[in-house]
């Protein structure tokens, strides 16, 4: 793995220097009526991990998905990579898994990983090294649907790394899994983020939000402010990131 | 069209098959049972063997169109279809592999209901392969419409609902119960544009006849036309982009 992109951006104005990763210019999205998203603009620098944070509803999901492509927007732009979102040169370059682990239940945790490897195109051993990397291969024979929450969500994911992905988006990797394999998944992500992955990873556990280099708080359709944890803590004069997102919420709604 | 990715969403779709072993037993044994007892209803053979050709028509299409259509809106519902949209995933490899899957399926399923048709007294003048092409047209055509109607349905309650709506109307007015001449206009009308009424005006044929004329032509052509429509249709209601 090199180490030639820096994991860890200390300032968001340092790295919006380079090209971003994602860039989402005025992006609204309204569904049935409902303005979801709000004129967000945003730029996710590339070879980092972005925390979404906020609380259920605010649009954490229709964001990640407008990324991905799979959102219909209202205006504004979505680019990524350097391509507009959704476009064909981006699906061999973006992986995606859904908060809800999309796989199927009836086929084995092997043979869904092995039958999206063929839709992604993705190289020999590369089956292998995804179930490998999310812990699961003692699990491969065994059907998804008999598995526990958080290993049907780490097939999931493991579908979401295959064919060496440029960008990944996930949906709350880590909700229902125990603290090991938690911390286990984050390592995971700093380090492919330290081999120039761009990862953006929902969440609303704020202890997981310090391994985060960058953080998005989100509320009600809005970016509600954004920063790296210590920068977080420090602006609003708190010691812990619970504590920092609870000072925010208030400062914005007085 | 890429030929490795449709190849791999029909072994997929059939080891997702292979795990659910009572529904294949369902799938492939039924037909035959309905004609066995089809048989036994009417208690004559020369009736069984004037309606089993029809019916092996439609028991395929039937059965395919039910499986069809909640195997598609199962995907649909578990997000592994969004998943697959957002790979390089052609819409019409997805839809290709399911009709080649089912397509094996059918062909089992046909070929066993043939046989115990055969064995039960059905008496054919056409040839037996001529009958068997229909009847797979018949299932073909059954998936690629349940894959078309599977996008109308939100729950799997909603997708049961659509064989009475859009099969059993087709079996009404196919011919098979009162011949299609002898209907109200309206009905003869609507029979008209109805794929299910070629189908058994060709499997009759087979019955009655040992040569290949118009009507059988026409029967397999409707068939195979509204089946290959029904899958670009089908694929015209995947859509990347959802609101």
């Amino acid at each position: 793995m090199s180490d030639s992109t820096s994991g860890s951006t200390t300032t968001s104005t340092a790295s919006s220097t380079a090209s971003p990763a994602i860039r989402c210019a005025a992006l609204r999205v309204v569904r049935g009526g409902n303005p979801v998203l709000h004129d967000i603009d945003l730029d996710v620098p590339a070879g980092t991990v972005t925390g979404l944070l906020g609380p259920s509803g605010c649009g954490k999901t229709t964001l990640m998905r407008a990324i991905v492509g799979s959102q219909r927007i209202s205006s504004g732009a979505v680019t990524v990579l350097g391509e507009p979102a959704g476009s064909p040169a981006l699906r061999r370059q973006v992986g995606y898994a859904t908060q809800q682990a999309s796989v199927y239940d009836d086929l084995t945790v092997e043979q869904n990983v092995r039958y999206f490897a063929v839709a992604v195109d993705a190289p020999a051993g590369d089956v292998e090294r995804v179930l490998q990397a999310v812990d699961l291969g003692a699990f491969s024979g065994r059907l998804a649907g008999r598995l526990s929450g958080g290993q049907r969500s780490r097939v999931s994911l493991a579908v979401a790394m295959l064919g060496r992905p440029r960008l990944l988006i996930l949906d709350e990797p880590t909700v229902g899994l125990d603290p090991v394999l938690r911390e286990d998944l984050w390592s995971l992500f700093a380090r492919l983020a330290a081999a120039g992955l761009t990862l953006v990873v929902s969440s609303h556990v704020m202890d997981e939000a310090e391994r985060c280099d960058e953080l998005l708080l989100m509320r009600d359709g809005r970016v509600l402010t954004r920063g790296t944890p210590a920068g977080l803590k420090e602006r609003t004069g708190t010691t812990s990131m619970d504590a920092a997102f609870l000072r925010l919420i208030q400062e914005a709604a007085a | 069209m890429n030929g490795r990715r449709t190849v791999a969403t029909a072994g997929r779709v059939l080891t997702q098959l292979r795990h659910d072993p009572r529904t294949v037993a369902l799938m492939v044994v039924v037909p035959s049972v309905l004609m066995t007892m089809l048989r036994y209803v009417f208690d004559s053979k020369p009736f069984f063997s004037h309606v089993a050709p029809a019916l092996l028509g439609f028991f395929p299409f039937l059965l395919m169109f039910l499986v069809t259509v909640i195997t598609t809106l199962r995907e649909r519902s578990s997000g592994t279809l969004e998943r697959l949209l957002t790979t390089p995933m052609g819409r019409l490899d997805l839809l290709a592999g399911y009709a080649l899957a089912f397509s094996a399926v059918a062909v089992v399923q046909v070929a066993l209901a043939v046989t115990v048709s055969t064995w039960l007294g059905m008496n054919l003048a056409g040839s037996l392969w001529s009958l068997l092409l229909v009847a797979l047209l018949d299932a073909l055509f059954g998936v690629a419409l349940g894959l078309f109607a599977s996008a109308f349905a939100r729950t799997e309650f909603q997708a049961v609902q659509f064989m009475p709506v859009i099969v059993l109307p087709q079996l009404l007015v196919c011919g098979l119960f009162v011949p299609r001449d002898r209907m109200a206009d309206w009905l003869r009308y609507f029979s008209d544009a109805m794929p299910l009424s070629y189908a058994v005006e060709a499997l009759q044929h087979v019955t009655n006849s040992a040569s290949i004329d118009v009507h059988y032509v026409r029967g397999a052509l409707v068939l195979a036309g509204t089946a290959i429509v029904s899958l670009v249709l089908a694929a015209a209601t995947l859509k990347r982009t959802t609101a």
